[in-house]
């Protein structure tokens, strides 16, 4: 019993690590453009999609990937942002919302015509397949891959976002736009870099992903409520609250279904209710 | 908030008639629903359509079903500034209520379709509780989970909704004891069209009535509209029950015409298009919904016969076009022109 506690409090952990990278982008686009983008998920399955095609038709090894899918998915989100992302950022959020709906039914109907409907497999490498047992505890190794990885890009995160530059502007941009213009910041370039970084992690996260969340083209809009829903909980803007909220939410989908499968998605929904009914605001609320 | 075009409470018909001086002579008239001979002639259109295409009534049906539905989200969205993800949960609600009293014994059309509507409003009311409280980004992501959560909901319930394989084996009774639900799709066409001729009106006397106004007031500022002692919250939830009744009501009218109730009725995807054919003809004047409805429908008939894949790309193409060069569809650019030409000629 005490094993399997502990075994499903890992997988969750690995989960909650999971929808953290990917949401994160979304959390700070979010806090400091004040964008709704329901689109967020559409890079995340475009970074799905890259890994498997280098793999199939590059031939490239799993790890080798992910720099280049950051690389090649930032790029697509600073030009999506520099065309048409920017035009919105004053519009309406219902504006927003339909906008980034649109972006997401194209990314879908696309990668349903070049892929077609089916999931993708992807073909881990061999010391990141089975399962390690230190203690007699069950742990796969993907798993524990997952969390290191998320570990440290949240630590790196962290560091550049307290201890740069760059972050110091970020956070000054989020607090107060108009006043981080006034003193000077380029909160244009801010934007543009921050969006980027946000879509990058985005499409890191759907390539590794794939093993735990799989990959079709519906996937933008299957998770575009864990997704959002990170970000609701943990508040929009911060790295803390999204990363507590998204781990909650990871433990409680891996528990439910564990402990109670016939619930399905229900307990995720119910989490869903009770938050945002004690928690309007989120966990860490900033006012609107 | 500074918008491209001027509020709906601005440029709507009636006030075309006698031009106000300021703006804020604009809003004192009440009642201010006289009706007008445009709104005949509008009318008079799918009456006509009934005869002049008699192969084409069960897409005409359609579409009136689809105009009820967008009608119902107009309230709340247009007129009240709650988007919202997850409204076919009301329209699948109501569905499934009509679609399950006629498939166990009960075929009175009428009473179907009031029972929709009515389990469309009991279900809407806590959840609007809890859309009510949120921000815009928190009622953003509860009515998309609460549309989801219906969805699975009915599918895990496949005992009572027939699950993926859908509700079928429905039996509707002659309306009124008279007319047939034929194969042509006459009546369900007649029937329809009353059905949503109906609650137009009660929608247009809705929205013209102070009640209507004070939701105007709150979708423009809502503190303020607290401050001048309006009950926010009651009102907001009030036309949130009121526009999920309606798209009960849309539903049903959907299960009974069609004698078949999907999982389909339910998705996202469902939602999603609701708000694309609002955005299409405007939001915030009634008609926009019907015209948005009419334009997707005929739209869809067209281009998803080419390839469903593809009509979903274009979906999205039609939706971020809007948004980009064509904010307030197509009333709210016909009205934009007409300001325009009016404008010219002073």
């Amino acid at each position: 019993m005490a094993a399997s506690v502990l075994g499903v409090l890992f997988d969750g952990v690995a989960y909650g690590s999971l929808l953290f990278l990917i949401s994160v982008g979304l959390s700070v686009t979010m806090g400091l453009m004040n964008f709704v983008n329901l689109a967020h998920g559409a890079f995340a399955m475009a970074g799905g999609y890259l890994c498997v095609a280098l793999m199939q038709r590059a031939g490239m090894p799993f790890l080798a990937t992910l720099p280049l899918v950051f690389l090649a998915i930032a790029l697509v989100g600073a030009a999506l942002e520099r065309t048409l992302y920017r035009r919105l950022y004053d519009a309406s959020h219902l504006d927003q919302v339909l906008f980034s709906i649109g972006l997401t039914f194209m990314a879908v109907a696309a990668a349903t015509y070049v892929w077609g409907p089916n999931q993708q497999p992807v073909r881990l490498p061999g010391f990141l397949r089975g399962q390690i047992h230190p203690g007699g505890v069950d742990l796969g190794a993907y798993r524990l891959f997952l969390i290191g990885l998320v570990a440290a890009t949240t630590l790196a995160l962290h560091l550049l976002m307290a201890k740069t530059r760059f972050g110091a502007r970020v956070r000054a941009s989020v607090d107060n736009r108009a006043a981080a213009a006034g003193l000077g910041i380029p909160v244009d370039r801010i934007f543009v870099l921050t969006f980027a970084l946000g879509t990058g992690l985005a499409g890191v996260g759907g390539a590794v992903g794939i093993d735990v969340l799989g990959l079709d083209p519906t996937f933008p809009i299957k998770y575009m409520v864990y997704f959002l829903l990170v970000v609701a909980i943990g508040g929009a803007g911060s790295i803390k609250g999204p990363a507590l909220a998204a781990l909650l939410l990871g433990v409680f989908d891996v528990a439910g279904k564990y402990y109670v499968p016939e619930a399905g998605a229900f307990i995720i929904y119910g989490l869903m209710l009770t938050l945002l009914a004690f928690f309007p605001r989120g966990l860490y609320g900033r006012k609107a | 908030m500074l918008r491209p075009f001027p509020t709906p409470a601005a440029v709507s018909p009636e006030e075309d008639v006698i031009r106000p001086a300021g703006p804020c002579e604009r809003i004192a008239r009440l009642p201010a629903d006289r009706w007008t001979l445009r709104e005949t002639a509008f009318w008079l259109m799918p009456v006509l359509g009934y005869f002049a295409f008699p192969g084409y009534l069960m897409l005409g049906s359609q579409i009136l079903i689809a105009g009820l539905f967008a009608l119902s989200l107009d309230l709340i969205m247009g007129y009240a500034g709650i988007v919202s993800l997850g409204h076919a949960a009301f329209f699948g609600t109501g569905a499934y209520a009509a679609g399950l009293l006629a498939s166990h014994g009960w075929h009175e059309p009428l009473s179907g379709l009031l029972a929709g509507a009515a389990a469309a409003a009991l279900v809407a009311l806590p959840v609007s509780l809890l859309v009510v409280r949120g921000q815009d980004l928190g009622r953003l992501i509860v009515t998309l989970g609460i549309g989801m959560l219906f969805f699975e909901a009915a599918n895990k319930a496949a005992a009572i909704t027939g699950g993926v394989d859908g509700l079928s084996g429905m039996e509707i009774a002659p309306l009124f004891g008279l007319f047939d639900f034929d194969l042509f799709g006459r009546t369900a066409y007649l029937y329809s069209l009353g059905v949503l001729f109906l609650l137009f009106l009660l929608c247009r006397r809705l929205v013209h009535s102070p009640f209507g106004l004070s939701l105007r007031g709150i979708k423009e500022n809502s503190k303020r509209m607290a401050s001048l002692g309006a009950p926010v919250e009651r009102r907001l939830v009030s036309v949130f029950v009121i526009a999920a009744a309606l798209a009960g009501a849309a539903g049903a009218l959907l299960a009974q015409t069609t004698r078949f109730v999907g999982l389909d009725s339910l998705s996202f995807q469902r939602s999603a298009e609701l708000l694309i054919m609002l955005v299409l003809g405007g939001t915030g004047r009634l008609y926009g919904a019907l015209i948005g409805a009419a334009l997707f429908l005929l739209a869809q008939d067209i281009l998803a016969g080419l390839d469903p894949v593809y009509w979903q790309f274009w979906l999205g193409l039609m939706l971020v076009a809007v948004v980009l060069y064509a904010r307030g569809g197509v009333l709210g650019g016909a009205a934009l022109l007409a300001g325009r030409i009016r404008g010219k000629r002073r």
